[in-house]
């Protein structure tokens, strides 16, 4: 028998847009008269995937679609996603709030949910009463209950209101006390949506913390939905990425999560020169190229030497220039500066007409394994901007590996490695 | 042959799971081992209705008394008095106050169930449970409410007895159990059936809200069928279709001898209710499983 707990299969959910009006009534009509007849629901062919930014024709939509995946016992899994991918739903429909439009999806064991900011307390009664109301909602017999409170009490840290109305809580104690509860009920899943960034750093260290025992030392299996990559990193040891309502990625923690954050940035256009986002009045560019593709998504090769840069275009005035590229994080964390304009003081004079800059920047030896986004620049320092680029494409590193090494990870191990002094 | 071989060693090696979730719907899979189960939680949701019934209030279960004795001196003023709508020789306050008893229970029981979805959206989205965990619970705390409203009703008939009037008390009085069961299910099937209709369509609510009150015309709450069999008898057949009325006559003439009491009539009254019930929680059933998307 396998260990497998959480077994999804071919989910979809469909999703009405719009609000309810006539309009619901005619569909109604339309299903019902449809069943009637012993004919399939005619409106699950139509239906968008699911994206937001773009406006579709039709009323329905799939917020999940084709979802398989299993979740083995133990496993932490981060589930990550746009706004609007479809994260919540899925646990909706595991939490059974919700039930899919198709497929199965089948579980073992208990399952205690902690489903979005606020949770399912009852506002007029006391923090106590809820407990004892919120545990034998979850099923839990009343002496379980019992025996638990006190450490409930104690970590979600609320012991001086516990005999108060939690309408009269702060958001953050409704939340740390929901998610004692959910902790503390020992299910053998637990289901925790964004919900933690609405407590203090403090309770967020300490329930990735609690979550972490509740999976390592107890085994038992967690499905986590953040858009705190700092949290999905230490915590989960799978990753889920959704986009538009389907599965985009599934593997380890950080190859999902160089997936997603490769990706996320939706502002980002498909080519560099599309993402200038300033030249000065004379400038006209025509083509940039960063190491050697027009493409704002490019790869790092295991022991590429050098990166190149490459713009050309027409100015109608004299240009004095220095070419400026910042390596950064995705998160936004400076890696590196190519700024020779900056450091020697020396800058590049230009006469009007056409101009093509081209740049051979020397990568180190050893870059781990990760992404880097690009901010280019044309300035005269301490003068003008002659062209603003940030982010204007992403590089996805390789990593540096030879023999029977392997690559390191930049989000725990740096930009790039040190070697011996020769 | 070979294809049975293999599905023999399918089976054998299908594993245990504990949840299953689709959107095969069958008719009947109304989970009763489950919601027996929760049944720790049904009481705890009938002990949290009397909690925040209580919380910020000053007078407290105090309210279970002054509605029926407010409501029953009006109706005693206004029926009684200005309208002069006689009671069959039965001192009003015991008529008026019998029969507002149990279209009290009925329609509380109507509305919690109606209500469920609307009133619980905010832990129905959140967790899982069985959802008919909460009409249940509000069946039985409207039972409470029933029994002190009941205990007021007795109290009410005991002093006239004092006072010398002569009730045709009778046999019929062990029916009385039976006919607040059918109130409760009467109350709850039609409850769960409406709020289907009710979560998306809220203009409903607004009908239901109106058509509960016209309701209670149609029963025979504040007059006698005799009443309008004597003078209305083209409009029996309103009253005669309505399972209500069987329930209240038998009711009133449990207590007091006087009303329409009819094997038959009880019987078609019991039938009705049994299917609206069971209907109604088919229709709940099915409902539950995907309110939280159009609410
Ligand atoms: N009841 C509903 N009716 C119609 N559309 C819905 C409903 N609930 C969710 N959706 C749509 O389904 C999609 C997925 O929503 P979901 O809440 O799962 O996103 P998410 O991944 O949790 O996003 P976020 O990161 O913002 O929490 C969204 O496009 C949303 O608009
Ligand atoms: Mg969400």
């Amino acid at each position: 028998m396998s260990n497998t707990v959480i077994d999804i299969d071919n989910v979809g959910k469909q999703y009405m847009l719009g609000t309810f009006g006539t309009g619901t009534l005619s569909h109604d009509l339309n299903r019902w008269w449809a069943r009637m007849r012993g004919k399939e629901d005619p409106f699950l062919k139509i239906g968008d995937t699911n994206d937001r930014t773009k406006k579709g024709d039709s009323d329905f939509v799939w917020a999940l679609r084709d979802i398989s995946f299993k979740v083995e016992q133990g496993d932490v899994v981060g589930i990550i996603g746009k706004n609007g991918a479809g994260k919540s739903t899925l646990l909706k429909i595991l939490s059974r709030v919700t039930s899919p439009t198709l497929g199965t999806i089948k579980i073992k064991g208990r399952l205690a949910s902690l489903l979005e900011v606020g949770t399912g307390f009852h506002p007029e009664m006391t923090g106590r009463e809820n407990i004892f109301m919120n545990g034998s909602i979850m099923g839990m017999t009343k002496q379980e209950i019992k025996r638990k409170f006190d450490e409930i009490v104690d970590f979600a840290g609320v012991a001086k209101y516990v005999d108060t109305p939690v309408k009269r809580y702060s958001s953050g104690m409704m939340v740390r006390l929901g998610f004692a509860v959910a902790a503390h009920l020992e299910p053998e899943i637990l289901v925790v949506d964004e919900v933690l960034a609405v407590g203090d750093a403090e309770f967020q260290k300490k329930a990735v913390g609690k979550m972490q025992d509740v999976a390592q030392s107890e085994g038992r299996t967690v499905l986590f939905v953040s858009h705190n990559m700092a949290a999905v990193r230490s915590l989960c040891t799978r990753g889920v990425v959704l986009k538009n309502g389907m599965v985009d990625f599934m593997g380890s923690v950080p190859d999902s999560l160089a997936h997603y954050l490769k990706n996320d940035d939706e502002t980002r256009k498909d080519l560099i020169i599309n993402n200038v986002k300033s030249t000065k009045y004379s400038l006209k560019v025509s083509n940039i190229e960063i190491n050697g593709t027009k493409e704002a998504n490019s790869t790092i090769r295991n022991g590429q030497e050098f990166i190149d840069v490459l713009i050309e275009g027409t100015t109608s005035e004299p240009l004095t220039y220095d070419v400026m590229l910042i390596f950064k994080t995705k998160d936004g964390m400076p890696l590196a500066t190519y700024a020779l304009g900056h450091y020697e003081g020396e800058l590049v004079h230009c006469p009007k007409g056409d101009f093509t800059i081209q740049r051979k920047i020397a990568l180190p030896k050893i870059l781990t394994k990760g992404i880097i986004c690009v901010d280019l620049f044309l300035h005269h320092p301490m003068v003008e901007y002659q062209l603003k680029a940030p982010n204007c494409c992403v590089l996805e590193c390789e990593g540096f590996q030879k023999g029977f090494g392997s690559a390191m990870d930049q989000s725990n191990n740096g930009f790039m490695g040190l070697e011996d002094f020769k | 042959m070979h294809k049975n071989f293999q599905s023999l060693i399918l089976t054998s090696m299908e594993e245990k799971w504990d949840i299953i979730i689709t959107n095969r719907s069958k008719l009947f899979d109304i989970d009763f081992r489950e919601l027996w189960r929760y049944r720790d939680l049904v009481l705890m949701y009938v002990k949290r209705d009397f909690i925040t019934f209580y919380k910020q209030t000053i007078l407290g279960p105090i309210w279970y008394f002054i509605q029926p004795i407010f409501t029953t001196i009006m109706f005693m003023f206004v029926f009684g008095g200005i309208a002069g709508i006689s009671t069959d020789g039965v001192p009003q306050a015991v008529f008026y106050m019998g029969g507002l008893v149990c279209w009290n229970y009925f329609s509380d029981c109507f509305s919690r169930s109606n209500n469920v979805f609307s009133s619980n959206k905010g832990i129905f989205g959140k967790v899982y449970f069985p959802r008919l965990v909460v009409p249940i619970a509000g069946v039985i705390s409207n039972l409470i409410k029933l029994g002190i409203q009941f205990s007021l009703f007795l109290a009410v008939y005991i002093y006239f007895i004092c006072q010398g009037v002569h009730f045709n008390f009778n046999a019929t009085v062990l029916l009385v159990p039976l006919l607040i069961v059918m109130m409760a299910a009467l109350g709850l099937g039609t409850g769960m059936l409406i709020s289907s209709l009710t979560i998306k369509y809220r203009d409903l609510n607004f009908l239901v809200s109106f058509g509960l009150s016209l309701l209670m015309y149609a029963t025979p709450v504040i007059y006698p069928l005799s009443i309008l069999k004597a003078s209305h008898p083209q409009y029996l057949w309103v009253l005669l279709i309505n399972p209500l009325t069987a329930i209240l006559e038998t009711f009133k003439y449990a207590f007091t001898g006087v009303g329409m009491f009819s094997w038959l009539y009880l019987l078609y009254s019991f039938v009705i209710t049994t299917v609206l019930f069971i209907w109604g929680l088919l229709v709940f059933n099915r409902v539950q499983r995907n309110f939280m998307d159009v609410i």
